[in-house]
């Protein structure tokens, strides 16, 4: 059993991270990035050997190793296991060799920097904790890597601590990846205490197939679940982190913001799309979410001028693809398109990276301009993924796994109520209108920073350890899609056979009628459909030339005024929605209760208190004091009296005793 | 000769000893300044080494109860100096020491002013907590509650910060007076068990056994959920102990944070749960409603400070909440969640009372706009600071979260609206706990910073210790569950264990 392979795997980037924060002065800024670049590279290779070893085995049986029990009590069980099967291999496969090209791309990238040792720690102890994610096979046990990613992600982007706008960022995308964790960890209390306490993603499962959870059970948990993935794969309406998240350094928004963290979502749902598939109106939730998003981010993307945020927009927008593919069903085409992605979204931010270091970290994309003169090579790797990611017809890879979308939507149909559905054709529509709007953005972006005179001075060159990468990832972006074509081109299915003991296992496993709309491969599609994908992504290309690329532009910069611009500017607009509807009042009355309400209702009780009593004494020393002095001053005025009469007159004295004697006998008569 | 006597009384006399040491004759002899300082840390280690001792010892039984000590007291009352261990106490003394020993090692160097009777009262304050752990006789165990309390005020009153009388004063009212309510109680649950069945006892093992009316056992009960919500504490009667917190010197916040307010969450198991389990479960509701309540005012209230111990000390009400909440669920994963979740929170918040104390002594001030970023000029403290920071915004792979996660899941089986809730405080706590990240350590430093010199090694090491714990408690917490188990006082009556009648 070759399962002591994948705590290794985890194992290299884990204990670079740890010699990192442990030696962070001791170790030169080379020292450290050989360091982070040869454990994931060791990684890399080993997930290799693990690719060689899963592919060529001859039982469909995933490789698998309980590494502990992390508790066991009367109801609950719930251990540090991981698991190999064809789902898991893509994934590490893609963290692993692309996290190893953006480490060799760092380790030059960030040669300057004092924090050298700090930034391959995160990054690192990113890779690890990303690892943990695909590799868990409990859910338990994933959910430490989710979160792990998470705080990794939050260092990453507050890196350069010394702006505030920074951290504030960085802050902004935990707090609003936290809100989704805490809904993905209700998710999994409630999966835990219905399936009778294991996350073991294999119990649940067959736990959802044999009926033994209830179909509200299910459809609470997959959305639940749902928003935990979306908050992490910056959808609506979480989407306002990721373009802030664009503050990190270049190397973290390549390999965290666009390959590999932001697709956990996309994983955590293919990993467990049999719970999705039982619950349709999730899975429809899901979809249109996706298509909205897609749409959204694309018309956002269209209008931003600053370069790094454009790829971030566009991020958006393709995991709103990965998204739409894993509510039709088609959790094997999502994979697809993340893998793709990864390769074309990693190429773009690494050579935005390089293009932002030559011209004096300008990132606005009009002041750049002529730049294809001065970095041909930076220039043809750029191009290269705008086609990937535009999905240029056949000779790209993002072509091949956005048609693999585009064509199974075109059929699908979404639950909506019983006896009600949406057609799969008006969401095949809307990421058609995605897929030219694409085009257009993007070659919007590499028409106004290539052809024409430059615009700001242009030092330097691009280091050849910089170089390597992107031609590597150039070439996967062009390439990366032949493992997998539509039926009418070349029948060719690597990916998906690669894939079919797991996609088996599911189909097997749910009841023929929630399969029979997902078609996988298109076949009963027709043919016009590939044309259609065909064309939106040229159309988008050619309408681009006409507004920006012609030696005489219709126009630099979409008018202010026009209402398609408002409509575009709402990404931004929400970040200003969420702003003044939660962070203000929050905010504001965090402050009114800055001070504790009971703290202060009891001080004032106490103070009431003292005050009752001073009053109490007071009163009492009053009274005592004016009763005390009216005792003298009768006492005194009596001692007067009596001081008087006994002045030693012996006549005062014979009349008083005669008069008491007439008062004593008068009483005695008179009584 | 069982080693329960000495773990109580080491401290105590270890700190007369360091009183003595202090005496301007003594200290001639002695020729070192620092002797109290000394003195306390050996008591520690020796402390410790005995501990170690006693958790070795072979069980004097099979039964949960591994050691057991008792001699009469008071006969005539019934009284009897009676200390039982089991693994509950076991590790919450373990807590005590784990905290204590960097606690002396770090912070209690500075005090310069009256170092002996710093020491004495911190030791003594030691005993009572221990004492409070293993004494299973009623009258001793408030004998003890009242022992940890009154050093604790002196040492506030004498050595704590600016506003430390008020601060006192707070915290002496509030627990002693939910202690009279406790003694009550103990009075009650006595005389009740008289009435019965005519035997005068403050034993714990017997008193379980007393038969009581519904009414009454609640009665009783919540004089002792009184006395321990005040000390854990629950929302309402909460109010001490920030203030307590933030004016007490570093080591006796540390003591405060880490293991005084244990003592609550341990007293509610023991005698609310395990002496009253019918009334408790009956009670369960409110208890949990006010565990939820906690978890949200504290963390809420922890968002909007700016003084940092201030901050720490709401983190802290709202950890807590989940010790209440799990304590009160009535499962046994609930309760084991409980104990994992103060074990974490004494770590992880005593570590960042550490850190706070050791920013004030350098900085001198609290206040987070003051200070700035100290990555620049302090990597290790920051860094530290960092993960104790993550350790108790719940990160997963931490003890923290491993405590919530039980906590949560034995909660959702009671009432899942419940667990909803309690986990929106998990935002919360990442807005509070990255705040001060944010404010103190990952920030740009202050325009004209003062000359400052990071943690030594040394020091590092210590809490390079607190945090392999924390990892641990977080990746593989099951040695700690099986070991922690409380166990209830039928156990020992069912053994026929020597139960002294008065």
């Amino acid at each position: 059993m070759p399962g002591f392979l994948l705590p290794l795997l985890i194992l290299s980037p884990l204990a670079a991270s740890v010699i990192l924060f442990l030696f962070a002065k001791r170790i030169s800024a080379r020292g450290a990035g050989l360091l982070a670049a040869g454990s994931v590279g060791f990684s890399a290779v080993i997930s290799m050997v693990l690719a060689f070893l899963l592919l060529s085995r001859t039982n469909a049986d995933p490789f698998q190793i309980t590494l502990w029990e992390w508790m066991r009590t009367a109801d609950i069980s719930a251990h540090m296991s991981f698991l190999l099967d064809p789902v898991s291999l893509v994934m590490i496969l893609v963290v692993t060799v692309v996290g190893f090209l953006i480490h060799l791309y760092a380790a030059r990238y960030m040669a300057d920097d004092p924090g050298i040792a700090r930034f391959f720690g995160c990054m690192t102890l990113f890779v690890a904790a990303m690892l943990v994610l695909v590799l868990a096979s409990d859910l338990f046990c994933l959910f430490i890597g989710w979160e792990g990613v998470g705080l990794c992600s939050y260092l990453l982007i507050g890196f350069w601590y010394e702006n505030p706008a920074n951290t504030a960022a960085a802050r902004k995308a935990f707090y609003i990846t936290r809100i989704g964790d805490t809904a993905m960890l209700c998710g999994l209390l409630l999966l835990m205490t219905s399936a009778g306490g294991s996350l073991q993603i294999s119990h649940i499962l067959s736990a959802v197939t044999t009926g033994q959870l209830s179909s509200s059970v299910v459809s609470g948990a997959a959305l639940f679940l749902l928003i935990g993935a979306l908050a992490k794969s910056a959808q609506i309406p979480f989407q306002t982190w990721l373009p802030d998240a664009m503050a990190g350094p270049t190397p973290t928004s390549a390999l965290i913001h666009a390959a590999t963290m932001v697709t956990a979502g996309v994983y955590l749902i293919a990993r467990l799309h049999m719970l999705f598939t039982a619950a349709p109106l999730v899975m429809t939730l899901m979809a249109v979410t996706g298509t909205l998003t897609l749409l959204m981010a694309a018309c956002t993307a269209l209008v931003q001028t600053d370069l790094k945020r454009i790829l971030a927009w566009s991020t958006i927008s393709q995991l709103g693809y990965m998204f739409l593919a894993l509510g039709t069903g088609i959790w094997q085409a999502a994979l697809f398109h993340l893998v793709t992605h990864a390769f074309f979204k990693a190429l773009l931010f690494l050579t935005a990276g390089a293009i932002i270091a030559r011209v004096h970290h300008e990132q606005n994309i009009f002041r750049m301009g002529g730049l294809f003169r001065a970095m041909p090579g930076v220039a043809a790797a750029f191009l290269a993924g705008a086609s990937a990611l535009a999905g240029l017809p056949l000779i790209t890879a993002g072509f091949y796994s956005k048609e693999m979308i585009l064509s199974s939507v075109w059929p699908a149909s979404f639950a909506l109520a019983p006896g009600l559905a949406l057609s799969g054709h008006l969401l095949w529509g809307a990421a058609l209108a995605g897929a030219f709007l694409t085009a257009l953005y993007i070659f919007r972006c590499v028409f106004i920073i290539f052809p024409g005179q430059p615009q700001t001075a242009i030092s330097g060159r691009t280091p050849r350890l910089m170089a390597i990468p992107l031609a590597c990832l150039a070439f996967l972006s062009l390439a990366g899609g032949f493992v997998e074509m539509p039926d009418a081109l070349v029948p060719v299915h690597l990916f998906t056979h690669m894939l079919a003991p797991a996609a088996a296992g599911s189909s097997a496993a749910i009841s023929p009628d929630a399969v029979s709309h997902i078609a996988i491969s298109g076949a009963e599609a027709p043919r016009w459909l590939l044309l259609a994908g065909g064309i939106a992504p040229v159309a988008g290309l050619a309408v681009a030339w006409v507004l920006w690329g012609r030696t005489r532009p219709v126009m630099r910069e979409v008018p202010g005024q026009a209402a398609i611009v408002s409509l575009a500017r709402a990404g931004s607009g929400t970040d200003r929605l969420y702003d003044v509807f939660f962070v203000q009042p929050f905010r504001f009355l965090a402050w009114l209760t800055r001070h504790d309400i009971i703290d202060g209702l009891i001080t004032g009780a106490g103070r009431m208190t003292r005050r009752l009593s001073l009053f109490f004494l007071q009163v009492r020393a009053g009274s005592l004091g004016l009763a005390s002095a009216g005792t003298i001053t009768m006492t005194r005025e009596g001692d007067l009296l009596l001081t008087r009469l006994q002045n030693g007159r012996v006549r005062w004295y014979a009349a008083w005793i005669v008069a008491g004697l007439c008062a004593a006998l008068a009483s005695a008569l008179l009584a | 000769m069982s080693p329960l006597p000495a773990l109580v009384l080491l401290p105590f006399l270890g700190g007369i000893a360091a009183w003595l040491a202090d005496r301007p004759r003594a200290a001639t002899v002695l020729r070192n300044r620092e002797a109290p300082w000394r003195i306390s840390l050996m008591v520690l280690v020796i402390e410790t080494l005995l501990l170690l001792a006693a958790t070795l010892r072979p069980s004097i039984h099979n039964g949960p109860w591994t050691d057991h000590f008792s001699v009469p007291w008071i006969p005539a009352m019934g009284i009897a100096f009676r200390l039982d261990m089991d693994g509950l106490s076991l590790s919450l003394i373990w807590l005590t020491l784990i905290l204590s020993l960097p606690a002396v090692l770090l912070a209690t160097r500075q005090v310069k002013t009256n170092a002996g009777a710093f020491h004495f009262l911190f030791l003594s304050t030691i005993t009572g907590i221990i004492g409070t752990f293993l004494a299973t006789d009623l009258f001793l165990f408030f004998f003890f509650w009242e022992l940890m309390l009154v050093p604790m005020f002196v040492l506030i009153s004498a050595w704590g910060h600016e506003d430390r009388q008020r601060a006192a004063i707070k915290f002496f009212l509030f627990t002693q007076g939910s202690g009279l309510l406790m003694l009550l109680s103990i009075l009650g649950l006595v005389i009740a068990h008289y009435r019965a069945t005519n035997v005068l006892t403050f034993d714990y093992f017997i008193l379980a056994a007393t038969p009581l009316s519904p009414s009454l056992s609640l009665l009783l009960m919540s004089g002792f959920f009184i006395a321990f919500a005040v000390k854990l504490p629950v929302v309402p009667v909460h109010v001490w102990l920030p203030d307590a917190h933030t004016q007490a010197p570093t080591a006796c916040s540390v003591l405060l944070a880490g293991v005084l307010l244990k003592t609550g969450g341990y007293g509610m198991i023991r005698f609310n749960v395990m002496l009253f389990p019918e009334a408790a479960s009956r009670f369960a509701p409110v208890a949990m409603a006010l565990g939820v309540a906690g978890i949200l005012y504290g963390a809420w209230l922890s968002c909007a400070q700016n003084d940092i111990k201030r901050l720490i000390a709401y983190s802290s009400i709202s950890h807590l909440g989940f010790v209440l909440l799990g304590i009160f669920t009535g499962s046994q994963t609930g309760m084991q969640g409980a104990i994992i979740q103060m074990l974490a929170h004494g770590l992880s918040t005593g570590a960042l009372f550490l850190i706070a104390g050791s920013i004030q002594d350098r900085l001198h001030t609290r206040d987070m706009r003051q200070i700035g970023g100290l990555w620049a000029a302090m990597p290790r403290l920051s860094g530290a600071g960092l993960f104790f920071a993550v350790a108790s915004l719940g990160m997963p792979g931490l003890g923290n979260f491993a405590g919530e996660f039980l906590v949560l899941f034995a909660t959702w089986h009671v009432s899942p609206p419940m667990a909803v809730l309690a986990a929106t405080g998990l935002v919360l706590a990442a807005i509070y706990s990255l705040r001060m990240v944010n404010g103190i350590f990952l920030a740009a430093p202050l325009a004209s910073p003062k000359p400052v010199t990071d943690f030594p090694a040394g020091q590092m090491a210590v809490l390079g210790c607190v945090m392999a714990f924390l990892l641990v408690l977080g990746l593989y917490p099951q040695p700690f569950v099986t070991f922690s188990a409380p166990s209830p006082p039928a156990v020992t009556a069912a053994t026929g264990e020597g139960v002294s009648p008065p």
